[in-house]
């Protein structure tokens, strides 16, 4: 049925929980755009003077025209490395190529010549998982001078680290999910495995090199003095050592012939939902989440009005919305992908854990598309919860969030707190996709409840001891912890880090949630065998 | 009425004529050429035959296998158009003698017209008035004749053309040297200096009479004037002529009728004259130029404004009728304009031009007479009129409003075509007051071939159409979560090229970057805007998006794969494919050379290989003799890079 809101525009409560977003996003969108610029006007000048495209035009121009761009990490390292590497100096993202879905993976030679830091490894490779899981094609726009040697330790030697790349890259040409590169700069060092792992690689006259040691290393190594375009430039490789198939004129050519590959690659391999969009809207304006959803994440509010502007036509078929009325489950379409969605409306309480349970057992039967929205502090707790077993009805849950194979979606709309985002498919649980809100929180739980812990310890140490402690030196105590939650749960601290695909402008869920779904469609939907549920 | 005529022509003048005869009941045979298989006409007719090969004196000039063709369909008569073998007395003769009816005049009227000098006397005795002129044997008292034809005078080469031996006298004082310099220049010329003088007509018109005749007796149906025309083309005719007066054109059409009963005319013709209009329109200012024996290309404006439908006369006078309307009978109404649409390249001096026509519309409330649709070809065999679009309002204001708006309207991409000069003459304000004469297009010609300034707007439009945004954006275009992106696009209008950004924002909605320019483009409920004004129809052919902004614009789409392939073969040294022998060189330092031209033979694994220019070029070195064994990519031959002077 088509949900109702109870939303009252205008009222004072509205006007304060907008104000209360638009800032949110503001913070994040001068992130984002902070970002975009990449490495500064600068080296953006010097980057153009040699004849090379911007790195987000490059994007552009390998898309198809007003392709939507889907992008992964747009805030990463956000913050770190004292701001050395907007956006971890590459560009991911699923766009459309001869109006098939791709992954997209390009460096910015503008942010520290493209070298990988340790967010950049990251990003990398959270762009191919993405790729893998969804049997998306990977196009790698490569202009990058390889690992950023200050940062080596943690960008080389470990089981994710640089070296992934290739794995990567092999595992998934094996599964014949199509790996394209495009040498639009230099491919120095482990880099130039970026192109030689390649199924097709398209290199740039005179601006594309590829080699294990660039002249100065050669030089030091053996004494050879030899020039970047005679030691690895796209004549090379393209003429006499075959590392490079395709030479290319200029970036818009390297571009075209790249388009060309992917519309050589044949059959499609999944069946997105791009193929069949309905173009259905919510029947509630999205921009008025601004006004519905509260701007203190400790005011409760109904999901539901969340849900009215996310679905199509604001129809949802609710699921048992009796029982464990905390969490809210049902069905709905997402520009027309049928979908199950799991919602939090307060806490997680024994029965609402075991309807999560069995929705999700539901929908894996069903085959159909996971999305979860998550706003949760955590599992209730307390005595009578503990004693009739909260922890074996959430681990149903958890469970079988784990182990369903239909493809799960999650979006953090307000907090993520505790074993709350193991049951609604955290990061841990693999979802698909993993987009947050600005207003969202996400730590182990909340800044002044872990606080609080401490300091209950603390004094109970202190009085065990004999000793006291004021309220004013609690307090004091209290304080560093509270600032450090505070900090670290911000969604661009943690975008930064990868703990999520990126922030999204609440307005634009439907789009995000629909396009995540079409991506995801591309992969066949497995068989799910459940582990075992502890009845 | 005839069961079945054939119409020997060709393009929109054969569709006219069958148009009207199919309407009548009448059965229509094409013929055509080899290159008209599939033109309209052919597709047009209840049968059509091939005579011959493109070539027109093979085919429509072949009057004996029209003959043939006639016969052997049951045609019972010949329409011949105009031009072709329409005034060709020996085919008229030919038609007879077969037992056919030419629909036309007889060959004697079209022999009595043909011979200018003679068609002026016959005039001048049925009491015509001819350009006062002095065309005797005699070269003594010349300007004794001038003094009587009146100032100013032309004296002319008898044996002359293209302007040799012709002055232009304005006062009795200048007569005599110009006489000697006229003389002087035709001697060399031509080698006969005898002389004609004729009265100077200062400020030319073009009027013509249409006349009709059914060889007892001939009416008119009043004037067209077709002063403007460029080197002797029309361009733009109208009907009535601007400034006429009744009794003026009382008399013409008086002589006009003298001049077609004198000659037994039977059938649709016209008679041109030369109008003084220094003074404005008098009785005693025209003089007979010629008699044209058929129906003319311009005869639309006529049947506007009298609601006579020619052809009809045409075929019912051809099948024995006697004239279908008396003089008192035909009036005129209302003003009607006629303008002919070329494939032409007016920037390149109105050459014709050839091509496809991808795209092809005429706008409704306008008359368009045309041979060619959607589709079809502007070969070079043939005239390259695309059509002839008509207006017609109650007044000549309106009249030329509405040719003003027919011709913005007019659709046609895949050819250059002459449609922006016609355009800038309609909107001409001398025009528009009807102040024409027959130097107005010469002396404006500059304003009215103007190249138009660029328009952003239509380019912003073609490379959304390009872009494939105009149909195709749909659900979650250009979605983002951050930033748009921006992508290039390269289009070529003419010479220039343009280099566009195309920032698409959402679903109908796309900021064109064209320079420092932006152009918002905008889906709107009632279709797309241009910042804010609405969009141009469009067609696409190929690599060609033509936008119906300022009478056409066509942009090409320059793709980079296409660009690159054009820049791959811009290599320089030719080098040994494989190890081998230079078994000979064909060129050396300084020789120009043509891509393909073979620069060397390489004698490898037992097969003489020669090695070819990979571009035009001159050579800048030879790097190897002839006999010398060379490695595989050894540079043979080296080509000058360009600005490099050649060794």
């Amino acid at each position: 049925m088509k949900l109702t809101s109870k939303l009252v525009t205008g009222s004072d409560a509205a006007k304060a929980n907008r104000a209360a977003h638009e800032e949110a996003l503001r913070v994040v969108q001068e992130a984002a755009e902070a970002a975009a610029a990449g490495g500064g006007a600068k080296s953006r000048e010097r980057h153009v003077a040699r004849g090379k495209m911007l790195p987000r035009e490059r994007v552009a121009n390998l898309l198809d025209p007003g392709s939507p761009f889907l992008e992964i990490g747009a805030t990463a390292a956000h913050g770190m490395y004292d701001g050395a590497a907007p956006a971890a100096g590459a560009i991911a993202g699923i766009g459309r190529v001869m109006g098939r879905e791709v992954m997209v993976v390009c460096n910015d030679a503008t942010v520290k010549g493209g070298t990988y830091y340790p967010m950049t490894v990251k990003k990398h490779l959270r762009a191919q998982e993405i790729a893998e899981e969804n049997h998306l094609p990977c196009i790698y726009l490569v202009d990058s001078g390889g690992a950023n040697l200050p940062n080596q330790d943690e960008v080389f030697p470990d089981r994710d680290h640089f070296g992934r790349i290739f794995y990567n890259q092999a595992r998934m040409s094996a599964k014949g999910i199509a790996q394209i590169a495009v040498v639009m700069g230099s491919c120095t060092a482990g880099g130039a495995y970026v192109p030689a792992m390649s199924d097709v690689t398209i290199i740039v006259k005179e601006q594309g090199t590829i080699f294990l040691a660039g002249p100065p290393l050669v030089k030091a190594a053996t004494g050879e003095v030899v020039s970047a375009e005679d030691l690895g430039g796209g004549d090379v490789h393209t003429r006499l050592s075959g590392v490079a198939d395709y030479l290319a004129e200029d970036d818009s050519h390297a571009l075209a012939l790249a388009r060309r590959a992917v519309g050589a690659l044949g059959g499609h391999g999944g069946g997105g939902l791009q193929t069949h969009p309905t173009g259905a809207a919510p029947a509630y304006d999205p921009d008025e989440l601004f006004d519905v959803v509260p701007g203190d994440l400790r005011t409760p509010y109904d999901i539901r009005e969340v849900i009215a502007r996310l679905v199509d036509g604001s129809y949802f078929d609710e699921f048992k919305p009796r029982f464990g009325e905390t969490l809210v489950t049902g069905f709905a379409e997402v520009n027309g992908c049928p979908v199950g969605i799991v919602a939090n409306n307060g806490v997680l309480f024994s029965e609402a854990a075991q309807k999560g349970a069995h929705f999700v057992e539901l929908c894996s039967q069903r085959k159909t598309p996971l999305v979860f929205l998550q706003n949760i502090t955590g599992f209730m707790v307390g005595r009578k919860y503990e004693n009739e077993g909260i922890a074996r009805h959430g681990a149903k849950m958890v469970t079988a969030v784990a182990t369903t194979s239909v493809p799960k979606i999650t979006m953090l709309v307000g907090g993520s707190f505790g074993a709350g985002n193991y049951g609604m498919s955290g990061r841990a649980y693999q979802p698909r996709f993993l987009w947050t809100w600005p207003n969202s929180r996400i730590s182990v739980m909340g800044g002044a409840q872990a606080a609080g812990v401490l300091a209950t310890v603390k004094r109970d140490a202190i009085e065990r001891g004999g000793g006291s402690w004021s309220e004013a030196e609690e307090a004091e105590f209290k304080r560093p912890t509270i600032e450090m939650f505070e900090k670290q749960s911000h969604p661009l601290y943690a975008s930064a880090r990868l703990w999520d695909d990126g922030i999204i402008d609440p307005r634009k869920s439907h789009e995000v949630l629909a396009l995540s779904l079409s991506a995801a469609l591309n992969a066949p939907i497995e068989d799910t065998r459940f582990g075992v549920f502890r009845m | 009425m005839f069961d079945t005529i054939l119409i020997a022509n060709r393009g929109e003048i054969a569709c006219r004529v069958m148009k009207t005869a199919q309407s009548l009941g009448v059965r229509c045979v094409a013929v055509y050429s080899e290159a008209d298989a599939g033109a309209a006409h052919v597709a047009m007719a209840d049968v059509a035959r091939c005579i011959g090969p493109a070539a027109v004196a093979e085919s429509y000039l072949k009057g004996d296998r029209i003959i043939e063709v006639a016969l052997a369909e049951g045609a019972q008569a010949i329409h011949p158009g105009y031009g072709f073998l329409s005034e060709n007395p020996e085919f008229v003769e030919a038609v007879e003698a077969a037992g056919l009816t030419f629909i036309g005049p007889s060959a004697k009227a079209i022999r009595a017209m043909g011979l200018k000098d003679a068609a002026k006397a016959l005039m001048q005795e049925a009491g015509v008035p001819v350009v006062p002129g002095y065309h005797g044997a005699s070269q003594e008292g010349l300007a004794a004749r001038a003094e009587e034809i009146g100032y100013p005078v032309l004296i002319k080469a008898v044996a002359g053309g293209g302007g040799k031996g012709m002055r232009l006298v304005e006062r009795p004082a200048e007569f005599e040297r110009a006489l000697e310099s006229a003389r002087a220049e035709a001697r060399t010329a031509f080698g006969n200096d005898a002389v004609l003088i004729e009265k100077f007509v200062t400020q030319p018109r073009h009027i013509e009479v249409q006349v009709f005749g059914d060889r007892d007796r001939a009416v008119h149906l009043f004037e067209r004037d077709c002063s403007l025309q460029r080197r002797h083309q029309k361009v733009i005719e109208e009907a009535p002529a601007p400034g006429m007066t009744e009794e003026m054109r009382a008399a013409m059409g008086q002589a006009a009728v003298r001049a077609a009963e004198a000659i037994g005319y039977k059938g649709a013709g016209t008679v041109e004259f030369i109008v003084d209009g220094s003074q404005g329109l008098r009785p005693d200012g025209f003089w007979f130029m010629e008699m044209n024996t058929r129906l003319q290309v311009e005869h639309p404006v006529t049947e506007m404004i009298t609601g006579v439908d020619l052809v009809e006369w045409q075929l019912r006078v051809a099948a024995g009728e006697s004239l279908p309307a008396r003089q008192e009978a035909l009036t005129i109404t209302g003003h009607a304009f006629e303008a002919r649409l070329y494939a032409e390249d007016v920037p390149a001096g109105f050459l014709p031009a050839t091509g496809t026509l991808t795209h092809l519309s005429f706008p409704e409330g306008a008359r368009a007479d045309t041979g060619v649709r959607g589709g079809d070809e502007i070969s070079p065999w043939y005239d390259p009129m695309i059509a002839k679009l008509i207006t017609h309002g109650p007044t000549r204001e309106i009249a030329l409003k509405r040719l003003r708006q027919a011709l913005g309207r007019t659709e046609v991409a895949g050819s250059v075509t002459n449609l922006a000069f016609l355009g800038a003459l309609a909107a001409h304000e001398g025009f528009g007051r009807g102040e024409v004469d027959t130097g107005l297009i010469g002396r404006e010609i500059t304003a009215l071939t103007a190249v138009t300034e660029e328009n952003a707007a239509a380019l912003a439009q073609a490379a959304l159409v390009e872009a494939g945004l105009w149909q195709g954006d749909g659900w979650a275009t250009g979605f983002t979560l951050w930033q748009p992106l921006a992508r290039t696009l390269v289009l070529d209008e003419g010479e220039s090229r343009h280099e566009l950004r195309l920032r698409v924002r959402g679903p109908g909605a796309c900021d064109v970057e064209i320079g420092d320019r932006v152009i918002e483009a905008r889906r709107g409920p009632g279709g797309w805007t241009l910042d804010g004004r609405a969009a141009w129809p469009f067609a696409v052919a190929g690599d060609v998006v033509t936008v119906f902004a300022d009478y056409g614009r066509a942009y090409r789409v320059i793709r980079a794969l296409d660009r690159a392939a054009g820049a791959a073969s811009d290599a320089s040294v030719i080098e040994a494919p494989m190890p081998g022998l230079v078994q000979k060189i064909d060129v050396q330092a300084g020789q120009e050379v043509q891509a393909g031209d073979r620069l060397a033979v390489l004698e490898a694994m037992k097969m003489e290989h020669a090695l070819t220019a990979p571009r035009d070029g001159v050579v800048a070195e030879v790097l190897v003799p002839a006999g010398a064994q060379v490695e595989a990519g050894a540079a043979l031959i080296r080509l000058a890079e360009d600005g490099e002077a050649a060794a």
